[in-house]
């Protein structure tokens, strides 16, 4: 136990004394989160808009002023001709071409029926996606006042016209994404902090030779491995409470569910990602390796993690393997308790396939790990 | 018997590291390992500090076999690597008390052992082992091999790139150890370290030439040995070469040593094939063989 404690505060005293590490372990992290929360954003705004008026009316006129008071377009320029436009969407300073036709308001008027031609640029198929909803949201508001109908450039933008659909977003009432984003981004920050610190906590020892030294004493192995990696859990356990202050003080996250919780299943993550990170140690050689194959198992883990695209929409082998993702439910298990206000009972499937997960990495980890060669 | 070793061998892939090494130090012996860099010292030692299994063969180490018992080994021998190893980022006196603490013991229980070393570096003993000098490095690194009070102590070539003033006080100071009852196992590169020993094993390409005294391997030199000198160096090289009755010729210091291969060999014929080639400031002088004309002769 003395040994135990005494390579414990070995630990602390070297991770304080490298006095590059420090920014690395605290700043960096906070900077990213309040970075990342603020830019990195699902909502599709400051579409750049433009028209072409071939009608040049009142009705034209205001239809295009709608678009110019819409906090989600920026009306960039005004074209003469489609072939202007069109060009000017290859260079890519144009994403919305609308081609308002002649006699726009006399076919109104006359025949209670016209067309209006919508370009979009698409390579972005999501951000597509919403700006055709945005703009007929826009034009069905006018049509119900001039009773336009909306032909769009493909054809097939089948609009109800009479019903009325009024949403109620659960828990994240207002719909902004930082409440959706930020609990994330916290978790891929301490994911990689404590990741990259332990895969290369015990590289490091083998790099400048004290492991040699070490392995020639009669310490057990589980004394190592708890010394070595104790301090982790405890930096990993600090980021999360910075973390979380920064959520609630600045971003104004909601936290409806139960704090002690939310610490209580983080310290069994955390524990995962240090069995990960020992299991690298133990196969790699030097500090380099050791990134880079950290690296290899992060992207992999944020990609699939749920945190940017929702894992129902991944293919079937693809949702399989998110099953042995530690990230997946500790984005589930943050979302849920913070948001949610989940209790204990409803993130039971998460907080055992955790300690599963823990359970395994750790003993093949120290199953590893070997004195002699 | 602190150490012995029944044909240890040790190959990395196709390269044989450690070929059939037997041999034996016996208790409060301060044995010398000489050999060149990569005649497979450090392989030696990483399998008798337990750090690395042998292929073939049996050693103990205090009694206890190095594959079977090597927990127990781990608490009764101290061991120094070649390599500095002592966490650079802690303080003298936190790395002291690490090594103290994971032997389960403590500096002031053991503290008369170390305490000749140890007051020469505790006036830095707040300083960060990485700031330390070589010698003072090399102190330290001691001071945490032997602060369990080992019975055995393993020191892999721990004079290379050490100044000769501090090589000859570590000597001594492992004369002193010695004088405490501790079996000292050491490894050199240096051949003129090799006499300090109480008994050397001569090692090269992983094989064992000759185990005894120094004295006894000097006296063992099987020929007369000269000393050669001339006022062209490079050119005398050359012409011993070339010399019918040269049995061996390398430059030892300022003199080429020379051994011929006639046993009715005679200076003066030296001289005057010498002479023939021009030579001037010619001297064969007889000379005792030392370790290392015995090395080289050895390993030929």
């Amino acid at each position: 136990m003395n040994t135990i404690r005494y390579i414990i505060q070995k630990e602390f005293k070297q991770i304080f004394r490298n006095k590059a590490m420090l920014p690395i372990i605290f700043v960096m992290p906070l900077i990213q989160l309040v970075i990342l929360s603020n830019a990195a954003t699902f909502e599709v705004k400051n579409i750049k808009f433009s028209y072409i008026d071939n009608d040049r009316t009142a009705f034209s006129r205001e239809l295009i002023e709608k678009f110019k008071v819409s906090s989600y377009f920026d009306v960039i320029n005004e074209f003469p001709s489609m072939k202007a436009a069109n060009s000017a969407m290859l260079e890519g300073k144009v994403a919305v071409i609308l081609e308002i036709p002649s006699h726009f308001e006399r076919n109104l008027l006359r025949d209670k029926r016209t067309g209006l031609s919508v370009t979009i640029d698409a390579i972005d198929g999501a951000a597509a996606g919403v700006e055709n909803v945005y703009i007929n949201q826009i034009v069905l508001q006018f049509n119900q006042k001039a009773r336009v109908k909306l032909m769009p450039f493909d054809n097939q933008g089948a609009l109800p016209q009479n019903i009325d659909t009024i949403p109620a977003f659960w828990y994240n009432e207002t719909l902004n994404y930082k409440t959706f984003m930020v609990p994330g981004i916290l978790v891929m920050l301490v994911t990689m902090i404590t990741l990259f610190l332990s895969g290369m906590n015990i590289v490091r020892e083998k790099e400048i030779g004290t492991l040699e030294q070490i392995n020639v004493t009669p310490i057990k192995k589980y004394q190592f491995i708890i010394g070595k990696l104790f301090p982790f859990l405890i930096l990993g356990i600090v980021l999360l409470t910075v973390g979380l202050l920064i959520a609630k003080l600045l971003f104004n996250i909601p936290m409806v569910g139960s704090i002690g919780l939310l610490y209580a299943y983080t310290v069994v993550y955390i524990l995962v990602i240090l069995g990960i990170g020992l299991f690298i140690s133990n196969f790699t050689d030097t500090q380099q390796q050791a990134m880079f194959i950290a690296w290899f198992f992060m992207v992999i883990f944020i990609l699939m993690s749920g945190l940017f695209t929702p894992i129902e929409s991944m293919p079937y082998w693809a949702q399989v393997v998110t099953e042995f993702n530690p990230i997946k439910y500790f984005v589930q298990v943050m979302r849920m308790v913070m948001l949610k206000g989940a209790g204990i009972s409803d993130i039971y499937p998460q907080f055992f396939k955790t300690l599963a997960y823990a359970l395994a990495m750790n003993g093949l980890a120290v199953l590893g790990y070997k004195k002699v060669t | 018997m602190s150490i012995s070793l029944d044909n240890i061998s040790k190959s990395y892939g196709k390269i044989k590291a450690l070929n059939a090494i037997s041999f034996e130090v016996a208790d409060g012996e301060l044995f010398g390992l000489i050999g060149p860099d990569g005649a497979g010292k450090t392989t030696l030692f990483r399998i008798l500090t337990t750090l690395l299994l042998p292929d073939q063969g049996q050693a103990t180490v205090a009694g206890y076999d190095v594959i079977k018992d090597y927990k127990n080994i781990r608490n009764q021998v101290g061991y120094m690597p070649g390599k500095f190893s002592l966490y650079q980022d802690l303080t003298v006196a936190e790395n002291l008390n690490f090594f103290a603490t994971i032997f389960g013991t403590t500096i002031a229980e053991n503290y008369d052992l170390i305490k000749e070393i140890y007051i020469q570096i505790e006036p830095f003993k707040e300083r960060r082992a990485g700031k330390l000098s070589g010698g003072m490095k090399q102190k330290l690194a001691l001071c945490c091999a032997l602060i369990h009070k080992p019975q055995v102590l393993f020191l892999d070539e721990p004079t290379t790139g050490v100044d000769p003033v501090s090589r000859k006080e570590f000597w001594d100071m492992l004369k002193r150890l010695q004088q405490k009852g501790i079996t000292i196992l050491v490894s050199t590169p240096y051949m003129d370290e090799a006499s300090l020993c109480d008994r050397i094993a001569l090692i090269t390409n992983g094989k064992i030439l000759e185990v005894d005294t120094p004295k006894a391997i000097m006296a063992a030199y099987p020929t007369k040995i000269y000393k050669v000198s001339a006022s062209q160096t490079y050119q005398l090289i050359q012409d011993l070469k070339t010399y019918p009755e040269t049995h061996s010729v390398y430059p030892f210091g300022q003199y080429m040593h020379f051994t011929s291969n006639k046993t009715n060999f005679k200076p003066q014929d030296l001289i005057r094939y010498l002479e023939e080639k021009k030579h001037t400031d010619i001297e064969v002088i007889e000379t005792v063989a030392s370790i290392e004309d015995t090395f080289m002769e050895l390993s030929k």
